[in-house]
């Protein structure tokens, strides 16, 4: 009787270490392979891939006016992931930004509202951004809150607390606050962030949070106790930390810069509030967060990325008639090639009768 | 009477697409996947679907509404299936995170969902719709008319279309299946301790891709139920939004039982359509429309707050799996 | 030759990134026999047999089964070569009741027929003497019955070659002697069994032969009739050890830390501690000895302040004069009277140490809060960092190197020299060696006695007695939540303290100790 050894042809072992510029092409291949699946969408129109992708780029930054655009979409973007990296630091999964924006926005249209026609245009605004770091805030606690005590599910929490506050809007949109034809009226001139290089100001105040948060997280005794919580909850509470606190604080923090973010698309970009208002960022910019690894810095590439690509699928739509939805189906792409590359600077396929990996060579 | 009547009856139509949409996410749950890109999957489904009925009657000269009926839900369950795959192969073969995946497939399922649908409509040049044959079959029922025919009971429990009754069917075997026979007792097994199951020589990776692959088509019918339902065979960009993430709602809702998706799925389409059935003039329309997902939030809060062993998510719902972890 | 062994390892080497667990390891077992794989801890004695059940692949080497090269890469292929493992953390769904465990991953019958399982339950019971209820759920267990629950699952499945992973560790006596017999019973049936272990008692009592591995390496076997504790013992530390702990006396020992009446329960309502009364002074090592699980980790917890009390109270005497009761003050608090932890858990980076953060990151887990600045100060909890790195001599590549990636042993003078820096005035510490070599073991001992001669009252849970009697001044003995008696280690012996783990106070004094 004969018996093979059969050893199976592959399996994983984790890398002790990779070189960086190995991992960084990995991840520039992985964009390149997600545009190559786009462009099969593309095809799908009859339209050619590069041309379709040459029109694409050129419709996000070919002009002034098209690079203020994008600028424009990338700005909320960045705010958000910017907002939401406290809170994926400390393993906290708050994907509530979409509603939190929402209800730093109401909050913001409500001192418009309340104060427009007595108020010069810097005590609005100032007002108006107050208001929306508290209405997202306080957004964002309320879940928060219910995990410090009873560690209630905050995914789906979050999650659920979205829909309600853009319920709120839609109801009062139609409703209470409805100007015409279901649309609330536009700001007057005091409630609209002035602008700076031809787009409004908020990218400025964006970027310097950017700044902000990198300290943060990487300075202060606060950015401390969200890594040790994020690491070991056990390690936080031995080490003195009152981690329901600490949790509740991150969350009304994070809570309240995706208000402030609120704010600047209701008074910077839209000059409006509507139960769209953010549009799916909230969603997108925990996408954006999670690829750049938390680092600040990495959040402004990659959201500019993104904001090239929304912007340059509407030129595509208008010039070539390749509906818009063909953003979202890229950006999805090049959400899954970059999520799925990681495995591979994490984890090295040992072939049969290969040899072991010599340790910390690659280091 | 007939006001309470008139809502039942319109709950089932709306409800009917949450019932698919849950119970695809309940089996994929139970395989420890929390997907949360149920919202994109449905939309895939509905833009597909619709696309397959269309397409079939195009080109049929006699068509027949069985034909169409298991067009649509063919198309439906691949497109999602599909999208479920790409999840399942992040996920589980490549261990990404699956929140962020799961976002990311709604976001890329919404993307294709649109872009199906403004392609017919560009290549049709106008809606695509389907004839009102058809239509109407979709939203008949199947049951003799006597019954339906009935005081009270026959509209409601007689007069739903077919997508209900196959939900029900649907949910009675499911919840079958994992109660009473093996693979559902592995399934399980797997969603609440996959090491376990894999050391008892349960293959985890299948079962977790068969069960996301499988649960996401059933979600992926809910969106085409929709569309062929509610929406009247039109697509329309904005129809499907939020339906998706209701169904992860109603999931916990149910406490992830299938059973309990039937009653939760009519119980939700109910609030949804609550304000216009039910007009109460010092509670606006809109408001109505966020009951579910505060309904949700309190059990989610009542949940966390009881200990109940037995009322909990899948033990390991969301975590990856790494048999050499260390 | 190789015909007679049931199943036979061939220089089988498995790597972990950088570590090697084990290296070219050879060993057979046979029929009928019951084989002890003997070694320290972290000498690769789980990892080896998790190559057998499937759960790790080999590096390289061969597995025979019955003289046929085999290869097995799923605990399926395992189970096909009627290979069953009992792993030290069992593996069963909490939620499923026994019988529901036990048909988990059986493909030969086709329908789920739970009264069938039912019946066949019963019968291996009673062959073997088990006592299971199929209908009981696994979250309502002692950990006994899980582990005979475990038991059950494997011979179920028709295994032949049982491998039992540390099975003793979380049983009582009684609870032992029983496992023993069914082991005894299973032997005659013709099984091979293996049993990984520590405990040389054990090993003495069950065994036929003995397999001893060290540091990752096969050392040898040898029958157990033929050898006896200290030879064991040789083989497994490579050389002799008489422990020659230097054990000082401290002039004018004061109390420090007075607990009474202390009870406290668990998440589940269990009563975990039982009314613990006792008196920690300073300049003195108090020992506290215990079967695992005996309320040893929720003991210094309740000190700590990390586990709620719910009846009792922690009078703590500062060096400066006063009184002050611990209890219902905040981790925070009664770290800034003095009181340390160097608490080591079964993971030692799960409580007291940050995986992700290197050396000094971690150092300033004590120091992070001091001062109204809101920014951190990096700068002394570097130079604490770099104290430890050259003091202790911890071997990484860098202070900043994350210390998940460290070996055991460094992680461990990490944590401790962390907790020794801050000069506390009580110094807890539970399983500080464990998974250590001999020489950090020392080392952590030395440190610990140098606490002591500064007057610090030290807290030291161990496992080894022999390690406890030569460390400590006076031993504290736990046995279920209850103090069964204090004694004075340098005339105790290790029967006497052997008997108090395992019984209370009141039986143990009825036993005439």
């Amino acid at each position: 009787m004969e018996h093979k050894v059969k050893t199976p042809l592959f399996h994983l072992a984790k890398r002790t270490g990779i070189a960086p510029s190995w991992a960084w092409l990995i991840r520039l291949s992985s964009i390149l392979v997600a545009l190559v699946i786009g462009s099969l969408a593309i095809a799908i129109t009859g339209n050619q891939p590069i041309p379709a992708y040459r029109t694409l780029l050129e419709g996000a930054l070919g002009n002034e006016a098209f690079r203020r655009q994008t600028v424009k979409m990338a700005v909320p973007l960045l705010g958000c992931a910017l907002a939401i990296a406290p809170c994926f630091k400390m393993r906290f999964w708050n994907i509530g930004a979409e509603g939190q924006i929402t209800a730093g926005a109401l909050a913001a249209t409500l001192m418009v509202r309340l104060f427009a026609a007595k108020l010069s245009a810097l005590p609005l605004l100032l007002l108006m951004a107050i208001a929306a770091i508290l209405g997202g805030g306080l957004w964002g606690l309320i879940p928060g809150f219910f995990k410090a005590k009873w560690n209630t599910n905050e995914t789906l929490f979050t999650l659920m607390m979205n829909y309600i506050i853009i319920g709120v809007v839609a109801w009062l949109q139609a409703g209470p606050w409805e100007a015409r034809q279901g649309r609330m009226a536009q700001f007057p001139a005091n409630a609209c962030l002035p602008k700076v290089l031809g787009v409004h100001c908020g990218w400025i105040i964006v970027l310097v949070l950017a700044v902000l948060i990198h300290v943060y997280m990487k300075y202060t005794k606060h950015g401390y106790e969200i890594s040790v919580i994020g690491d070991s909850m056990r390690t936080a509470q031995y080490a003195g930390m009152n981690v329901g606190r600490i949790m509740m604080r991150t969350m009304f923090l994070s809570g309240a810069i995706s208000g402030l973010v609120g704010f600047i698309v209701a008074s910077g970009a839209n000059n409006t509030l509507a139960k769209d208002i953010a549009g799916g960022v909230g969603f997108t910019s925990i996408t954006v967060a999670w690829l750049s690894q938390l680092n600040a810095f990495a959040m402004i590439l990659i959201s500019l990325m993104l904001a090239i690509l929304t912007k340059g699928a509407s030129t595509l739509q208008t010039q070539m008639g390749v509906p818009a939805a063909i953003s979202d189906i890229i950006t999805g792409l090049l959400l899954f090639c970059m999520l799925g590359c990681e495995f591979f600077i994490n984890f090295r396929i040992v072939f049969r009768g290969s040899r072991p990996e010599k340790g910390g060579k690659q280091g | 009477m007939k006001l309470i009547t008139d809502l039942l009856v319109a709950a089932i139509i709306y409800g009917t697409p949450l019932m698919f949409g849950t119970l695809g996410e309940i089996l994929t749950e139970k395989s420890g996947n929390l997907n949360l890109g149920v919202e994109g999957i449905m939309f895939m489904g509905g833009a597909i679907g619709l696309g397959g009925v269309y397409y079939y009657e195009q080109a049929a000269s006699a068509p027949s509404f069985a034909v169409a009926l298991l067009i649509a839900l063919l198309c439906a369950f691949l497109a999602g299936a599909l999208a479920s795959l790409i999840f399942s192969f992040l996920t589980t073969t490549l261990r990404t995170n699956q929140n962020v995946t799961g976002l990311a497939l709604a976001i890329f399922g919404t993307g294709v969902g649109q872009f199906v649908g403004e392609l017919m409509r560009l290549k049709a040049g106008g809606y695509v719709t389907v004839s009102n044959a058809l239509k109407s079959a979709f939203t008949a029922s199947p049951m003799p008319a006597f019954l339906q025919k009935i005081p009270v009971v026959g509209p409601i429990l007689f007069g739903a279309n077919w997508f209900f009754y196959i939900g029900v069917v649907l949910a009675v075997c499911m919840h079958l299946f994992l109660k009473k026979s093996r693979v559902g007792l592995y399934l399980r097994s797997v969603g609440e301790s996959p090491a376990t199951a894999d050391a008892a020589g349960i293959n985890v990776t299948r079962y977790k891709y068969l069960a996301t692959i499988i649960g996401g088509g059933i979600s992926a019918i809910g969106g085409m139920i929709y569309i062929t339902t509610s929406a009247g065979c039109t697509w329309n960009n904005e129809g499907l939004s939020g339906e998706g993430w209701l169904a992860v709602a109603l999931v916990i809702f149910c406490l992830w039982r299938p059973l309990s998706a039937i009653w939760g799925s009519v119980l939700f389409g109910a609030l949804m359509i609550l304000y216009v059935r039910l007009q109460v003039s010092f509670i606006p329309t809109e408001l109505y429309k966020i009951l579910p997902y505060v309904v949700t939030v309190i059990v989610l809060v009542i949940t966390s707050l009881r200990n109940s062993k037995d009322k909990q998510p899948p033990e390991a719902l969301g975590l990856a799996y790494f048999r050499e972890d260390r | 030759m190789s015909e007679e062994f049931a199943i036979e390892l061939k220089h089988l080497t498995k790597r972990f990134g950088a570590i090697t667990a084990n290296d070219d390891v050879s060993l057979g077992l046979r029929r009928g026999e019951i084989l002890a794989l003997l070694g320290e801890n972290g000498s690769g004695k789980t990892t080896l047999m998790n190559m057998l059940a499937g759960i790790y692949q080999p590096d390289g080497g061969e597995i025979y089964a019955d003289g046929h090269p085999i290869s097995i890469r799923s605990p399926r292929d395992a189970y096909a070569h009627k290979i069953g493992m009992i792993h030290q953390h069992y593996k069963l769904v909490n939620v499923f009741s026994a019988a529901e465990n036990i048909v988990l991953g059986l493909s030969d019958e086709k329908k789920l027929d739970l009264k069938q399982t039912n019946a066949r339950v019963a019968e291996i019971c009673a062959r073997y003497g088990f006592d299971v209820d199929p209908k009981k759920k696994v979250y309502d267990m002692s950990v006994s019955e899980k582990q005979t629950l475990e038991i059950v699952k494997i011979l179920y499945r028709g295994a032949d070659i049982l491998i039992l992973d540390e099975p003793t560790a979380v049983l009582t006596p009684q609870e032992t002697t029983k496992l023993f017999a069914i082991l005894r019973n299973m032997r005659r049936d013709n099984k091979a069994i293996v049993i990984i272990t520590h405990k040389l008692n054990e090993v003495m009592e069950i065994s036929d032969k003995v397999a001893v591995l060290r540091k990752g390496k096969y050392i040898g076997t040898v029958n157990t009739a033929e050898t006896d504790a200290q030879k064991l013992t040789d083989m497994m530390v490579g050389h002799s050890v008489t422990l020659n702990i230097d054990r000082p006396i401290f002039d004018a020992p004061v109390d420090r830390l007075r607990v009474k009446g202390l009870t406290c329960y668990d998440a589940e309502h269990v009563k975990k501690l039982d009314r613990v009364t006792f008196t920690a002074r300073g300049g003195e090592i108090l020992g506290i000895a215990g079967i695992a699980g005996s309320g040893q980790k929720e003991l210094l917890e309740c000190v700590a302040g990390l586990c709620p009390v719910a009846e009792g109270s922690i009078e703590y005497d500062p060096p400066e004069g006063g009184s002050v009761e611990l209890v219902g003050l905040t981790p925070m608090q009664i770290r800034r009277h003095g009181v340390a932890l160097a608490f080591v858990p079964e993971d030692r980076l799960g409580m007291g140490l940050v995986g992700s953060m290197g050396m000094t990151g971690n150092m300033m887990l004590r120091s992070w809060k001091r001062g109204k600045n809101p920014f951190v100060n990096r700068r002394q909890p570097k130079a604490l960092a770099e104290k430890v790195l050259t003091d202790l001599e911890v071997v990484t590549p860098g202070i900043d190197f994350p210390v998940r990636r460290l070996s055991g042993g460094n992680v461990q003078k990490v944590l401790v020299g962390r907790e020794i820096a801050s000069s506390p005035n009580v110094l807890m510490s539970a399983y500080a060696v464990r998974g250590l070599d001999i020489n950090t073991s020392y080392t952590i001992y030395n440190l610990m006695t140098e606490q002591k001669m500064k007057g610090c009252a030290v807290v030291f849970v161990g496992e080894d007695l022999d390690v406890l009697l030569e460390l400590c001044d006076r031993i504290l003995v736990l046995c279920g939540g209850r103090v069964s008696g204090v004694v004075d280690a340098r005339t105790a012996t290790k029967e006497e303290i052997g008997l108090m783990m395992t019984s209370h106070g009141e039986e143990a004094e009825a036993h005439g100790a």
